[in-house]
């Protein structure tokens, strides 16, 4: 490991802010040349940001540029675009793939930078037409996969590669770049097997020996310990831990990772429902959503209770209700009430006596140029035919215009909605209010089961409580069981009785609401039920 | 590594479903032949003819496929372009060779703007760019009936010949009489094997341009298209100049459909002066797909094939309907009903393709389970 006396990157005091809203503060770390650094948060704890800050991403230009300073070599450095970083020796590999399917590794690898032969027409036409050398983008890919020490076949097309080699060929490829000094890895092993994993890890290595800093960042906490030198936490935009990766373990990690203040501890519900009363099953559900794939979900659902599905971006959980009400292509079984369900068809779950509050409330939930009356009333009116008049023994149906401002009415006040009145559109509604009008539509429906997803996105904090609160009431005096989707962990922990974890499109563990937040941390991060000792007390229904 | 064996039997039908168009073809023409009494020499010569005149024209669609693009309708661009060449040769009286060659010649800058054009408002119209070009192509043909019938002959852009004036003074009459340059590249170099004449001269500049094709897809412009045509996202990531290399893809195709419009007129020697264009860009988009390419993906075998099976319906398609039903009408009904057809079928059956491809992701989840628990 070569030193030299700067560091070859320093980040120091990087703040940043969205329109006022802060996700960075005050950050300041360094990175020597040959050293990895482990870099964990929760899903918007900032790790991106900043990220995008050192790549000189378009989207920080755009919102106001960044306050701070970066520092290559000890030379302040401006990035105007990514490509900026790359001539200065710094690649990324994102955590989407970004490879040609139809492309062999070796094409992908060197992409755009091709070694070119003249000929006669590119002498006329300019560099352009000059053919490729095939044999030495080969070389050239070999090269750069040797360098990471992987198995790879330079001539295997994309589409036709496990997911771990499409991983190495993107790694390979900002490798094949010569000058590559810091290489930032997404969560590379997000995808892959252990043994792919565990190859990656050592290929780290072997590049951390050959002078290349490897910036890491995973949710898999071990890998993080496995490798890494030193390892940042951040935690609501702002460095928690700056710790030597040797003197802490995942479980701390964790902790640092998710502890907030545990002022909700008081609320925490205890369920008072019959344990056997099984109203919803499901059993090997999987569900092609994108982006939120589910493989293997079997979960059983007490009536009367509110069940949270937890875990991190990506994982599944948004997968369970879209999929379960027929939104995505979806297979295995959902039985609710000692009734099966057919999939893919979202008319069959809304018949049954469900309702579903999408996470997409501007695409699916609402109909925004229409009025609040019509949004709050129109599913009930499809499905059920309330708030109809029939005539001539319903062959001729008419809407009831005055049950229909009855019931918004009543759903205004009740959820304290704010607008104009009753026939005031829905687009000019505020975030907050948006989401307690999709609340009241699946209220209309009169369900005996709400999915609710990710109820409280982009709302601000008041709002967010009114709409909890309102879950929270519904399912105690109609005695609706509720099944609440949620990135935010103490949002979960605050108004339900049991909380499932999804990791990896799999349930990872089941665990009362008011088990101790690490607990949760370390099966969002994949550990299974039994490494987490209390997990089994919830999990076995 | 899929999970998902296959038998033979579903192998065979796997085949079928992703040829359903040249096997439907196939099935056509097997039944077509022996109902229309041709002798195989006249079918072949006639085949050889076809694929003399229309091979350069269908190849020009490749190129911005390999971008992505799809089917270039927008070729009705470079044909009006050939055709503006052809009427001026024919006005200074340049015949033979030297007057494809001048054709070709004075196509080129035209070519070349038009398509310029037509690529920056496809760029604009990214994902739609089949409609939009055919779109394109039905205004532009406005602006060439702008210019053949009131622009040439007038002071602006003089046309002596009176043979090709409108007896009214300006504009080109309906038939332009290519007898200059009729067949001089087909009689160039024309031997006789077994009875059938074979224009070699002809074969000859279809085969460069088939090396042309070969040998550009292994250029760096190649390379850059068809990782375009992938994903543009990847492409700019890496550095390439997307847009770009979107225009210049439809520029060569642009210029080579005006060339291959010289080579298909001067075969017929007459030009259809507001009419030829309009149809062969759907002839040539609907051969290519019958012999087997998709949107997304098309070889210069496509292009062979395609010819082949297409223009042997139309052969023996108005005999066999005289035969059967006695009416020779059916051809001509064909010829248009199937080229609808074909493209209609081949541009939903690239959709439901690609749907099944998806749902194949599902059957992979559930198969994923099971391995697990075995």
């Amino acid at each position: 490991m070569k030193q030299s006396d700067a560091p070859l990157l320093e980040m120091k005091n990087i703040s940043k802010d969205f329109f006022g809203n802060q996700v960075l503060t005050d950050v300041n770390f360094s990175l020597r040349p040959g050293e990895i650094l482990g870099l964990v948060g929760e899903n918007g704890a900032g790790k991106s940001t900043l990220m995008k800050i050192l790549f000189g991403m378009d989207v920080i230009h755009e919102t106001g540029g960044y306050g701070g300073q970066v520092l290559i070599d000890g030379k302040e450095v401006h990035f105007l675009t990514p490509f900026d970083a790359l001539a200065m020796g710094i690649g990324m590999v994102h955590q989407e793939f970004s490879l040609l399917p139809d492309f062999t590794a070796a094409e992908n690898i060197v992409l755009n930078r091709e070694p070119l032969r003249r000929n006669v027409l590119s002498e006329v036409f300019g560099e352009r037409m000059d053919t490729l050398d095939r044999k030495t983008m080969h070389e050239q890919a070999i090269a750069a996969i040797q360098r990471l020490g992987v198995a790879l076949d330079p001539d295997m097309p994309v589409s036709e590669m496990p997911v771990g080699h499409k991983q190495f060929t993107e790694i390979a490829r900002e490798l094949s770049k010569s000058s590559i000094r810091l290489l930032v890895l997404d969560e590379p092993t997000a995808v892959l097997t252990e043994q792919e994993a565990d190859s990656l890890l050592q290929a780290m290595r072997r590049l951390s020996s050959a002078g290349i800093a490897v910036i890491f960042i995973s949710h898999r906490l071990q890998e993080i310990v496995d490798v890494c030198d030193t390892l940042l936490v951040m935690r609501d935009g702002k460095i928690i831990k700056d710790v030597s990766a040797k003197e802490a373990d995942t479980r701390q990690i964790a902790k640092w990772m998710v502890g907030r203040d545990v002022s909700l501890e008081s609320s925490h519900r205890q369920f008072a429902g019959d344990d056997d009363d099984i109203v919803l099953s499901m059993k090997n559900l999987w569900v092609d959503m994108p982006g939120e794939t589910v493989r293997d979900v079997s979960l059983d659902v007490r009536r009367g209770e509110i069940l949270g599905i937890g875990g991190l971006a990506g994982q599944g959980k948004l997968g369970i209700p879209n999929g379960a009400m027929g939104l995505f292509p979806a297979g295995g079984r959902v039985v609710f009430e000692g009734k099966e369900i057919a999939l893919n068809n979202p008319r069959n779950f809304l018949d049954s006596g469900m309702a579903f509050v999408s996470e997409d409330r501007r695409g699916v939930g609402l109909l925004l140029d229409e009025s609040l009356e019509w949004n709050i009333t129109f599913t009930a009116m499809q499905v059920q035919d309330k708030f109809l008049r029939k005539f001539l023994g319903g062959l001729l149906k008419w809407r009831d215009q005055n049950s229909i401002e009855a019931v918004t009415d009543k759903y205004v006040r009740q959820l304290e909605i704010r607008c104009t009145g009753t026939k005031q559109r829905a687009k000019e509604l505020s975030g907050g209010n948006q989401q307690k009008v999709c609340l009241a539509k699946a209220f209309a429906v009169e369900p005996k089961l709400l999915f609710v997803s990710e109820p409280t996105r982009g709302i601000d904090i008041g709002a967010k409580g009114l709409v909890l609160q309102a879950l929270r009431e519904y399912n105690e005096q109609a005695g609706t069981t509720i099944v609440m989707v949620s990135s935010e962990l103490e949002e979960l922990r605050s108004i339900c009785d049991r909380i499932a974890i999804v990791s990896d499109g799999r349930i990872s563990g089941i665990l009362p609401a008011r088990s101790d937040s690490a607990e949760f941390g370390l099966l969002m991060l994949g550990a299974s039920g039994e490494q987490v000792p209390n997990a089994q007390s919830g999990a076995d229904v | 590594m899929s999970p998902l064996k296959e038998t033979n039997w579903q192998k065979v039908l796997h085949f079928l479903e992703n040829n359903t168009v040249p096997v439907l073809f196939l099935v056509i023409c097997a039944i077509g032949i022996p109902l229309s009494g041709y002798s195989a020499s006249y079918l072949a010569q006639e085949v050889v003819v076809r694929i003399s005149r229309n091979a350069f024209l269908i190849i020009a669609l490749l190129i911005p496929i390999m971008a992505g693009m799809g089917l270039n309708f927008g070729m009705t661009l470079g044909a009006m372009a050939g055709q503006i060449g052809l009427i001026l040769i024919s006005d200074w009286g340049i015949v033979g060779i030297p007057g494809m060659v001048l054709a070709m010649i004075i196509s080129t800058p035209i070519s070349m703007l038009l398509g310029w054009g037509c690529g920056k408002l496809l760029n604009m119209a990214k994902g739609r760019e089949m409609v939009t070009s055919y779109i394109i192509a039905f205004f532009m043909n406005g602006v060439y009936q702008l210019v053949v019938l009131y622009i040439m002959g007038t002071k602006f852009l003089p046309i002596r010949s009176s043979s090709l004036v409108l007896p009214r003074g300006y504009g080109i009459r309906n038939t332009v009489n290519l007898i200059g340059i009729r067949k001089s590249l087909d009689n160039l170099l024309a031997v006789k094997v077994f009875g059938i004449s074979l224009p070699l001269a002809t074969f000859a500049v279809i085969a460069l341009l088939c090396i042309f094709v070969v040998w550009f897809r292994r250029t760096k412009l190649g390379q850059d298209m068809l990782a375009v045509g992938q994903d543009m996202e990847v492409a700019r990531d890496a550095g390439i100049r997307v847009e770009h290399t979107r225009i210049v893809s439809i520029v060569i195709s642009t210029v080579l459909a005006g060339y291959g419009m010289v080579i298909y007129l001067s075969n017929i020697g007459t030009l259809n002066t507001y009419n030829s264009h309009s149809q062969i860009g759907m002839f040539s988009v609907a051969a290519l797909l019958v012999g087997g390419a998709s949107v997304s993906k098309a070889n210069i075998g496509n292009v062979f094939l395609g010819v082949t099976l297409f223009h042997l319906m139309f052969i023996v398609s108005p005999m066999a309907g005289k035969n059967l039903i006695g009416q020779a009408q059916l051809g001509e009904y064909f010829r248009v009903f199937v080229s609808y057809g074909v493209i209609t079928m081949s541009l939903v059956l690239y959709e439901v393709r690609k749907r099944r491809e998806k749902s194949r992701v599902g059957r992979e989840l559930a198969a994923g389970q099971t391995a697990e628990e075995a």
